[in-house]
């Protein structure tokens, strides 16, 4: 009940210093927790356990941890530049709450219903890619300063498709509020009507959120962490809270502008309790989508993902938004929206296949020793 | 505008690069102008220790070579003291030799699967994957050896012990397990679009270049030459065993992997064979004497690693120790190629590769 306090007061100021204060606790809390949730999933798809010890399936695993992350020594390299590095986690860890406050999770919950509240939260979720340079150029590390341009171009080109397939979606609803955009899809969710534009939705956002296939600027493997490889301690763990906030901030996006957020298939008129089960539910469907592809894929190189962003994913944004022009010029009905987009997305489809797809390789068998006795067991086992 | 190339040192501590091993990678933007491999983090000198060994102390230091495919370096060290020696090894030594090194390859390889699936980014599902697989193939050893690392279980003449009553029942339950889980990195990895499209093409490795840069085993297999010292330089009895050698077309990293891949299967098949064959019998000779005393003489005795090649040069003259012991280790030789291959690609590629060279440090570095 905590978020529906802070209109009930009625003094501005404190209004808005209570919905801030919900929006930090509860987003810390969530991010906590998914980080926990992604530790487990990722062990039950790596056939392990997780964390188990620290109590009950390891559920205060993270509070643990974040107990000895705040207890490390901050450590700043000699040669780094100091406010530049200090203040890079903070200019990622804003922007990722502060796009809670335009977000309604129920009909009447949300800190604030902006008429431009879709517009303000692709405007300020785009900001933090200026903390991912200032913290790769401030490290003076080579892997950081790889890894900040990585996120920098990165981050920038994705952001491209997903405004614009957002854009797709404000054509058809007329409006820039969340709340009209859900209330639209009271009867038919929008990714019935829009299936390319979330598709493209959420490849941008996988890119948006750094996850596999597209963590290349944080890539493990080669930049070893990249922007973040010289912070430690509260700092380093902001980036973390940061990165798993804004798990939630796309995926709660993704559940009220394409599935059909707290309406859809109950109504307006569920209870309060059913609209926060459903927008809940909406966005953990996302969240786990966004973890099961994290562990089942390998990552791309910076130039595919570049490639992939220019030449497939914009021109099928902008061929979305010429369709939905058509349609809502001539006046067709609506089912032509799910027509054009559907053959629309089959594109998609197809432009990728043919790009990747490869005759599968066979290699030359060069039977040694043919003279030799093969005994009838190891046949039958089929090898 | 006037652009500077950075040198980017990957290494000695670097998720990547297997161990301590340290590229400085000259880069411009993301592109691979330069790279300068440096070695020698983890030289131990067993090559000098070796001289100062008798002939079966030294056994020890050929597990620490190769530290993934132990049981190949004892036997080719065993073969070149046999060699010398003039020993004869009982048949079931041979057998279990043959099976031992096989499910030693198959276990190296798993390795390698999950490894290169975090090379090209897998968050570690492919290493579990791997990783399980491995650990079957481990127990067994531990079973035989009483080690999981350092077996030790070679002899010049034959094995220290029998294995145990139940292994060949062991080793039957768990090829399946082995035949079941290549299948499920199968499924992952081979397929999957994006290994596909970060690993064709790259790297690419002529034939005649492979032979000129002295690469073996996988990489030169899989650059398209039909090499299997198994096969080419028969040893032990390997020539009782039908199996295919799976010989690449493109000479790329997916070549390499789809090889490896392939020689699972093949070790699968060879270690199915020789439990049919085992024989009951000694696993040493009758007569060994209790000092190992060679002539002077020269030998080379080589297998087929997991890694490519890995040969013993051994120099007699006389006496209870060699004069001089060289290992030719195939990862050393192979990583000599890193540079080649890596030029032009990108960073990301050049992890990729590396990973594809299955490089073991302990072998690159004795």
């Amino acid at each position: 009940m905590m978020l529906a306090l802070t209109y009930d007061v009625g003094n501005i100021w404190l209004d808005s210093l209570l919905g801030l204060l919900a929006i930090i606790v509860l987003m810390t809390v969530g991010a906590l927790a998914l980080i926990w949730l992604e530790r487990k999933v990722s062990a039950r798809i790596q056939m392990r356990l997780g964390p188990m010890r620290v109590g009950p399936y390891g559920l205060l695993q993270t509070l643990a941890d974040a107990v000895k992350l705040v207890g490390k020594e901050d450590m700043r390299p000699r040669s780094a530049d100091r406010w530049v590095f200090e203040l890079a986690p903070f200019v990622v860890f804003v922007p990722a709450f502060v796009a809670f406050v335009a977000i309604p999770f129920t009909r009447d919950w949300a800190v604030a219903f902006l008429d431009l509240g879709l517009f303000f939260i692709v405007a300020v979720t785009g900001l933090s890619f200026v903390g991912f340079l200032m913290a790769g150029w401030a490290s003076d590390n080579k892997y950081a300063l790889l890894g900040g341009l990585r996120a920098a171009a990165q981050l920038i080109s994705y952001e491209i498709p997903m405004v614009l397939s957002l854009i797709a979606v404000t054509m058809i609803v007329g409006s820039l509020n969340l709340s009209d955009i859900v209330i639209y899809q009271g009867r038919v969710p929008l990714f019935v009507w829009q299936p390319l534009a979330f598709f493209i939705f959420i490849v941008a956002a996988l890119a948006e959120l750094e996850r596999q296939p597209f963590d290349i600027p944080t890539a493990e493997s080669e930049v070893v962490g990249g922007p973040f490889i010289e912070y430690s301690g509260i700092r380093w763990s902001i980036f973390y809270l940061a990165s798993y906030t804004n798990l939630i901030v796309y995926s709660l996006l993704g559940a009220l502008v394409f599935l059909g957020g707290w309406d859809w298939p109950l109504g307006r008129e569920a209870g309060l309790w059913l609209q926060v089960l459903l927008t809940f539910g909406k966005t953990m469907f996302l969240i786990l989508l966004f973890m099961w592809v994290r562990f089942a894929m390998p990552r791309l190189r910076i130039d595919q993902l570049m490639s992939y962003c220019w030449k497939v994913l914009i021109p099928l944004a902008f061929l979305q938004i010429f369709l939905n022009g058509l349609v809502l010029v001539y006046g067709w009905p609506d089912f032509t929206l799910l027509l054009t987009s559907g053959a629309g997305l089959l594109l998609a489809g197809y432009i990728v296949d043919r790009t990747v797809r490869a005759d599968p390789r066979t290699l030359r068998m060069v039977p040694a020793n043919p003279g030799a006795a093969e005994p009838a067991a190891a046949d039958s086992a089929g090898s | 505008m006037e652009t500077v190339d950075i040198n980017v040192n990957m290494g000695p501590q670097h998720p990547s690069t297997h161990g301590v091993f340290r590229m400085v990678l000259t880069i411009d933007g993301e592109r691979v102008m330069d790279v300068e491999p440096h070695i020698g983090y983890m030289h131990r000198g067993a090559e000098k220790l070796s001289e100062e060994m008798d002939y079966r102390q030294a056994i020890g230091y050929q597990d620490r070579t190769d530290y993934l495919a132990q049981f190949m370096n004892e036997q080719a060290y065993c073969m070149a003291v046999e060699k010398l020696l003039d020993i004869e090894v009982p048949e079931r030594a041979e057998y279990i030799r043959v099976i031992l090194c096989e499910l030693n390859r198959i276990a190296s390889h798993f390795m390698f699967l999950g490894a290169f699936g975090i090379d090209l980014g897998h968050f570690g599902t492919s290493f579990t994957y791997g990783f399980r697989e491995r650990e079957h193939i481990q127990d067994i050893f531990e079973e035989v050896t009483g080690e999981r690392l350092m077996y030790s279980y070679f002899r010049p003449g034959g094995l220290v012990w029998d294995v145990p009553d139940n292994f060949v029942q062991r080793v039957r339950d768990v090829l399946p397990k082995s035949r079941q889980g290549l299948q499920d990195l199968d499924m992952l990895l081979t397929g999957n679009e994006i290994v596909s499209v970060r690993s064709r093409g790259v790297g690419v490795m002529s034939a005649e270049d492979a032979v000129s840069w002295g690469l073996s085993g996988p990489l030169l297999r899989a650059a398209g030459v039909e090499w299997d010292l198994r096969r080419d330089k028969p040893y032990s009895i390997y020539d009782r065993f039908q199996y295919d050698i799976p010989v690449g077309t493109h000479g790329d990293v997916y070549d390499r992997y789809l090889v490896r891949v392939e020689e699972v299967r093949q070790s699968i098949r060879i270690v199915e064979q020789a439990l049919d064959q085992l024989p009951d019998g000694p696993i040493m000779p009758e007569k060994m004497p209790r000092k190992l005393r060679g002539p002077e003489a020269e030998i080379y005795s080589a297998v087929e690693g997991a890694r490519g090649e890995y040969g013993i040069y051994l120099v007699s003259k006389g006496g209870d120790k060699p004069y001089r012991l060289k290992m030719r280790s195939p990862s050393f030789c192979n990583l000599s190629a890193l540079r080649d291959m890596t030029i032009g690609n990108y960073v990301a590629d050049a992890v990729a590769i590396l990973g594809s060279i299955d490089i073991v440090l302990g072998c690159v570095d004795r």
